[in-house]
Parts: C-alpha cells; structure tokens; sequence
C-alpha cells in the first residue's frame, strides 16, 4: 500500500464525488425500472378498481373506486370466469399431483436399484424430453381425436386429455430431477430400514418420501405454474367455451368489445393472477435460490 | 472416469419379499393375491378394448394395446423385472404421449394428411362407387313393393309412359306382360294386383317401415342399376365409378377414363384429378415445398427470419435490460435495495398470458395509456397493431418486459459469486469501472450465464404464447398460399397451418415445419450441451 500512497488522497476525493454520483444515478434507474415493472400492474389495478368498465379516459388514480367490475366478472353470463378459473386449478392440479406421483415412483427406481438397462432407460428420457410436445402438435391432436373415439373423457374438448397430454409431457425432465435430488440421500437409510424387513414400498413410503419433500413441493408448485400458464395446448385440445381453462377463456375478452370490456378484463387478470402470484411468494426463496445455484454452477 | 459410488456398495437383494421377515407371510399372500386380482382386472379390461378396436378394424392400434398389456404383466409378474414396476406407469405415458406422437408427427409429415386428404383410400373409393350418373338409359319410376313369406321383396315399377316392370335382386328388371300367370287378383283401389306369387302388397305405410331396407335394395338391370331414391319414386341410373383393385385403375363409366392414384389423388393420364383424396404417403415433398414453392417460399422464409431475430433480440433485450439492472441492483450503498429488488422482479411472478393479454390493452392505439401519453408528449400514436414493423416492436417491447426478471435474478447471483479480490486486485492496477466491467465482469458471469442464454434462446423460438395473444401472427402478409402473418413465428404458423380454420388445414405440412423446428432446437441443445459440458455431469449421474 505505502508504494501507491502518494496517489492516494486525491484518488479518494475524486471518487467519493463520483460514487456518490454513481449511487444517485443507480437510484434513478432503479426507480425508471420499478416503474417500467409496476407501471402495467398498476394501471390493471386501476382498471379493475374503476366504477368504468372502458378502457377510454381511464384514469391511474378512479375516482369513487369500487368493486363493481368484480362483480360484473362474476355475472358476466358470455364469460364463465369462475368456471374457468376452476378448470385451470382443477386441470393443472391433477396434472401436478399426477405428475409428482409418477416421477417419484420412476426416480425411486433409478436412484435405488441397479438393474440392466438402466442406464439406457435414463438416456432415453433424457433425449425424449428434448423434444417439446408443444412440436407434436397435430400428432397430438389427431392422438385425442383417436382417444376419443373410444372414451369421450379422454378426446378432443375433455379435461382428462388435456390432463394426460401435461402429464406425459412434464415426465422426462421432471423424473431426473426428482433423480438428482433422490440420489443426494443416503441410501444407508432406506436400505437399513430394508434390513430391518420393510419392503422397498415401506421404505420409500415411510424412509425417503417425508426426506424428500421439499424437491416433491417444487416440483409440484412449478409443473402447476407451467400447466396453469399454458396457452397453446389448451388453445389446440379444447373446443367448447365451458370447458376452457382461464389462459383460452381470457383471450375471449380481448376480441371485439375489447375497450368497453377493459374493466371487467382487468379484474379478471388480478383475480386469475392471484394463485400463480400466491405460489410465487411461497417458492420465492427457492426459486430465486434454485436459479443463481444453477447459473453459478454453471 | 471417477469410481462409481454405487459399486463400492453394500447391494440387498432387490426381489419384492427379500428382506420380509417370517412374520410377514400374511400380508405378502394378500398383496399377491390384490396383485394377481389387479393383473386380471386390467387384462379383462384391455381384451374389452382390443376387441372393440379390432372389431372397428383398427387392428394396429389392437395389437400394440395387447404387446403392453403383455408387458404390464410380465413386469408385475416377474421378480427380476421389479424395478422396473415403478417406472410402468410413467414409461407407459412417455410412450403413449411423446413417443408416439414424435413417430407420428414424422411419419405424418411425410404424407399429404390435409382438407381433401383425411379419408383413407378404402373410404374414398366406397364414396366414389356410390356416385351415379343419368346414362340413356336413366329412366324414373313410381313404385309399389310386394313382400314375400321369406322377407325378399319385389318391386312394382311404373314408367313415365304408364309401362309396368317388376324388380328384384333376383330376376334383375321385366316387363310385365298382363297375363303373366303369377299375378294375383286386381285391388281395385290401384289397379294392382294384390299378390304376386308368393308375395303379397304392402301398403304405403308398411313400405314405410321397412324403408331401411328398402334402400340399400340394389337391382341390376343391364348396366344399370335402380334403386329407391324416396318414398315414390325409384330411379335407373348407372354407377359412375367402379374400382378395379387388381388394377388399382378407378374408371368413369361416363367417360370412359381411367383414374389411377398418384400421391393420394386418383389421376387421369391427361393430369384431371378427383376430389376428394385420400391419405397417402408422399415422401419428403412437404420439406421441400418450404423452400420451392414460390407461394410458400416468400411467406416462409420471412417468418423462418422473424423466429431467428425475435429469439435472438429477445434474448439480447431482455440479457441487457436484466443485467443493466443486477449491476444496479448490487450496489450496496443503494438505498432501500431490498425493495427495489422486489418491486423490480414483480413482471416474474405473474403468468405471461394474462401479462400479454395486459399489454395489448396498454398499446390500444386508440385509447391505450402509451398511445394517449406518446400523443400528448410528442404528437405521435403509433399504430401498434396494423403495421408490420411496429407490431415486431410491440413484441418485443411485451417480450422483454416478460423475460427480464429471470434474468436479472441469475445475473445478481452471478454477480455475486465473482469474488471481490478480483475487483480489488484491478483497482490497484488502475482499471476503470468500464475495464472491471469488460475484463472481469462480463467474462466472468458469461461463463455462468451463457447456457441459460442459449437455453431463453431456445425458449423463445417456441414462444407461442407472446406472439399469438398479442398479435395473432398479425398483420397478415397480402397474398399468400398459407396462412403466415408478418410476426409469426415457426410454432404459431405451425398452429396457424394445422387450425386456424379459414384457410384449411394442412396437417402434413404443419408436420414437416414441427420437424425443422425440431431439428434446429436439438442443434442449440446439442451446441448448449458441447458448451457446457454437462452431458459429462449426466453421464457422471447415470
């Protein structure tokens, strides 16, 4: 330090100037991003609070704010909003709790035995989760038409399709995470408990599963998320108006009377955001924490 | 190669009862037998299926059902296969819901399945031949039935002219000659006689019953056939086309010409084609017709490019934009940065779609909040919707808003990670804020980022979602064979091809699209994978 220390004193003044320069700045473009970020909930805000129902004149701040759009939502006979809403928790739940089942089921079996092919059973869903089933669009759609000649509740327009077609979709990628987890306890637990004369079913059932149930909630909350969130399978499989789920539904309030419409959508969106919105402050933590872990691995 | 853990191990038998104890004799007999009680029940339940699918004739479909059904029980059978009783259920649902469909989509891309080719041959060719054409010798009939002891029934036809003939699939067409010894006494309410032979005369209402039947009688009287066409009058006419399936040759008995089928159209020699067609397999003709096709070639490749500079620039965008604000964001002196951190992040934790459909109430230009801002300050209200260059704007503008917060997340805890002695060891040297940044911050946080950049690559070159609930592939591109708008991408004009009623559905071709797309993201995954190595981690793990 003593060799540089001539320089020192001016250097310290002229950055102190500067930092406190720089901290401003960085305030004033974190205060332009917060905007920029808060800007569209608060106007959807706004909207859904306004005695209006139309985009024209809307203002930031309504005047005589009121519930009435909310309950407009609720009777809005063109739009069965709560119905909607239902088949979107009730569509991305079952697929949730289907998808945990399943890929825990599997992981146990590739974390815990050793048998052959194996190794070629984790390759191949490894490579078969490379492809996105949102690309087999049309097989899929002609695969429910099939289906669905032979039971109606697993065609085209059915619940029960759509739920399958998520289902099947999320395995692969979600089996190897749910192995990656499995493989971090150690296996002397449950093979002691199988020392002890429990079966491979007691011992996943009563040793592993409560072990591992952090990676079962994330996996659980995140395939809901995506099921919740998607658009273009629900958009293909499903015909009829009652039996759309929230992200289909919505898009009927954008079209046509979509400016005099404006605040019964907008209450819509804070309602249908509210769960996923929910699920968020809940996983915050791990959310945050399972990316930059991932990102800093690299 | 490191030691596999695994191998050093103590290994226990893996049968379902090696390790039961004496006293678990009970319940592995009960369990044994729910098993075996399950095992018939499914095999019960999949013969049902089998035969009700072969009995439709779908006999593929049957005997695939019948091999997993084998399987499902040698797996719960079998000690060796136990293991693998835990994956059945997910297995089975790869195979049914990606496998299946991946073989499907390729094979469907290599045929013509669209509007005017969904039928089978078989199907079409049934349709064809129930075609009929007036020849000469057309002629209408008012007729009367007679039915026998045995349940034939005769036909009483009566011309134009007031002449008489008796029908049936048996005896083909005759005249009536009025003392021909079969037929019975005169009714004298219709002039007919009551019996013919053995037959007797229905009434017009009991003809009505057996109407059904009646139908699909077909009597052949030369070349022609008649058949009842309603409830009084039956018609000669001649069958247009009759297949030929030693030949494969489909001819017009009008005309004469001979039909045979090409690519799933049945084709004349001079090139005249028959509607409807059937389903065929083509060959890779889908794939090239993307880039020969002068109607297709143009709408094409511009949304081939549009997918390219949307994935990229949202990638770019949304990489700055996060970054820009994580190097704000670390900043320790900042004031109340926890909350600006959380405030920043909202746009993650809601869903994109109701985000989008937000957005295009924002960019409304007629009464939206940019547009009536934009106007106010600078006189200017951008079209948002209705231009082509401005709706790509829009979309990226919705894009980033979306993506950023992922981003800035995985850049703070990138950011955080490069240890502090590094910046400190560059003050001493004399760096600049802009040389920290070039020289140590950006390389340094590439190394961790970049896969994830590549992978929000991948991510947004399917990212249906934003493109269609804000534009709809909208404007539409004047004057195209498909349906391509001038922001779509390849996923929504994959969509767009196979549902987006109006223009038709192209199946086959939509097919072909999926394919390329797919080829393109295994080439970025394969390139993610190189750059990141972590196939060596996956195969560590396996």
């Amino acid at each position: 330090m003593s060799r540089i220390a001539p320089g020192l004193p001016t250097l310290t003044l002229g950055t102190k100037r500067a930092r406190r320069l720089d901290v401003g700045l960085k305030v004033v473009i974190a205060s332009v991003a917060a905007f920029y970020a808060l800007f569209p909930v608060a106007w959807v805000v706004s909207a859904a609070l306004s005695p209006s129902n139309s985009l024209v004149n809307q203002e930031l701040i309504p005047r005589g704010a009121t519930l009435a759009n909310f309950l407009r939502l609720v009777n809005d006979p063109q739009h069965p909003f709560l119905l909607w809403l239902w088949n979107s928790v009730k569509v991305s739940g079952i697929s949730a709790i289907l998808i945990v089942s399943l890929t825990a089921l599997a992981a146990y079996s590739f974390s815990r035995f050793r048998y052959r092919g194996r190794r070629t059973g984790l390759l191949f869903i490894m490579l078969v989760q490379l492809f996105p089933n949102t690309l087999a669009l049309v097989a899929l759609f002609l695969l429910l038409q099939q289906l669905g000649g032979i039971t109606p509740w697993l065609g085209l327009d059915s619940h029960g399709g759509l739920i399958l077609i998520y289902t099947g979709g999320a395995l692969g990628f979600n089996t190897w995470l749910m192995k990656g987890y499995f493989d971090t306890v150690p296996r002397d637990l449950d093979e002691s408990a199988r020392v002890d004369g429990a079966s491979a079913l007691q011992a996943f059932w009563h040793v592993l599963l409560p072990l591992v149930r952090p990676i079962l909630a994330v996996i659980g909350l995140l395939t809901f998320i995506g099921t919740y969130s998607d658009f273009l399978l629900a958009r293909v499989m499903l015909k009829s108006t009652e039996n759309y789920t929230l992200a289909v539904g919505m898009t009927l309030f954008i079209r046509g009377q979509y400016t005099k419409e404006w605040g019964v959508f907008a209450a819509a969106a804070l309602v249908g955001a509210l769960p996923i919105v929910l699920i968020f402050l809940v996983l915050q933590r791990q959310l945050v924490g399972g990316l930059t872990g991932g990102s800093v691995k690299g | 190669m490191p030691p596999r853990r695994s191998g050093s191990r103590l290994r226990l038998p893996s049968s379902p009862n090696g390790g039961a104890a004496p006293g678990a004799a009970p319940p592995f007999l009960l369990r044994l037998g729910l098993t075996i009680a399950a095992l018939c029940a499914i095999d019960a339940l999949a013969l049902a299926l089998a035969f009700s699918l072969a009995a439709d004739g779908l006999l593929v479909p049957a005997a695939l059902l019948l091999v997993v059904t084998t399987a499902v029980n040698w797996i719960f059978v079998s000690a060796r296969a136990y293991p693998v009783r835990w994956l059945a259920p997910g297995l089975l649902l790869t195979l049914l819901l990606v496998v299946y469909p991946l073989v499907y989509t390729v094979y469907l891309s290599f045929t013509n399945y669209s509007d005017g080719h969904l039928l089978t041959k078989e199907q079409v060719v049934a349709q064809m031949e129930r075609q009929r054409f007036a020849a000469e010798s057309a002629a209408d009939y008012a007729w009367r039935v007679y039915r026998s002891p045995d349940g034939s029934f005769t036909l009483w036809l009566t011309d134009a002219v007031g002449k008489s003939f008796l029908a049936s699939g048996e005896m083909g067409l005759q005249a009536i000659a009025a003392d021909d010894p079969r037929l019975g006494p005169v009714d004298p309410e219709d002039g007919l006689p009551r019996t013919i032979g053995e037959s007797a005369k229905l009434s017009r209402l009991e003809a009505v019953r057996h109407l059904s039947e009646l139908q699909h009688l077909s009597i052949t009287a030369g070349d022609d056939t008649i058949r009842i066409t309603s409830l009084d009058s039956a018609a000669r006419e001649r069958q247009k086309y009759t297949y030929d399936p030693i030949r494969d040759l489909l001819t017009d008995n009008e005309t004469g010409t001979a039909y045979r089928p090409v690519e799933g159209t049945f084709t004349a020699a001079d090139g005249a084609t028959l509607s409807p067609g059937f389903a065929a397999v083509v060959g890779p003709r889908n794939f090239g017709r993307a880039f020969t096709d002068p109607q297709i070639r143009g709408p094409f490749l511009g949304v081939f490019a549009w997918t390219f500079a949307f994935a990229g620039l949202s990638v770019l965008l949304v990489f700055t934009v996060g970054l820009g604000l994580a190097l704000v964001l670390n900043e320790r002196r900042l004031p109340l940065r926890g909350i600006f951190r959380s405030l920043i992040i909202v746009p993650y934790a809601i869903p994109g779609f109701i985000s989008a459909l937000v957005w295009v109430g924002l960019l409304n230009p007629f009464y939206g909040p940019i547009n009536l801002g934009l106007e106010s300050l600078f006189g200017f209200s951008p079209p948002w919707f209705s231009d082509g260059t401005l709706a790509k704007v829009a979309i990226l503008l919705v894009n980033t808003w979306l993506g950023y917060p992922y981003m800035l997340l995985v850049s703070l805890g990138a950011l955080q990670s490069i240890p502090d002695e590094l910046y400190e060891a560059a003050k001493i040297d004399g760096a600049s804020k802009r040389q920290q940044f070039r020289f140590i911050t950006l390389p340094l946080l590439l190394v961790s980022v970049a896969p994830l950049l590549i992978g929000a690559f991948a991510f947004n070159f399917n990212n249906f979602a934003v493109i269609d609930l804000v534009t709809e592939g909208g404007p539409p591109t004047p004057g195209t064979a498909t349906p391509a708008g001038q922001t779509d991408i390849l996923i929504s004009y994959t969509y767009r091809l196979a549902f987006a009623g109006g223009r038709g559905s192209d199946y086959a071709f939509s097919a072909a699209v999926s394919i390329l797309i797919f080829f393109i993201i295994a080439a970025i995954t394969a390139f993610n994978f190189r750059f990141t190595r972590s196939l060596e981690r996956v195969s560590e793990n396996v």
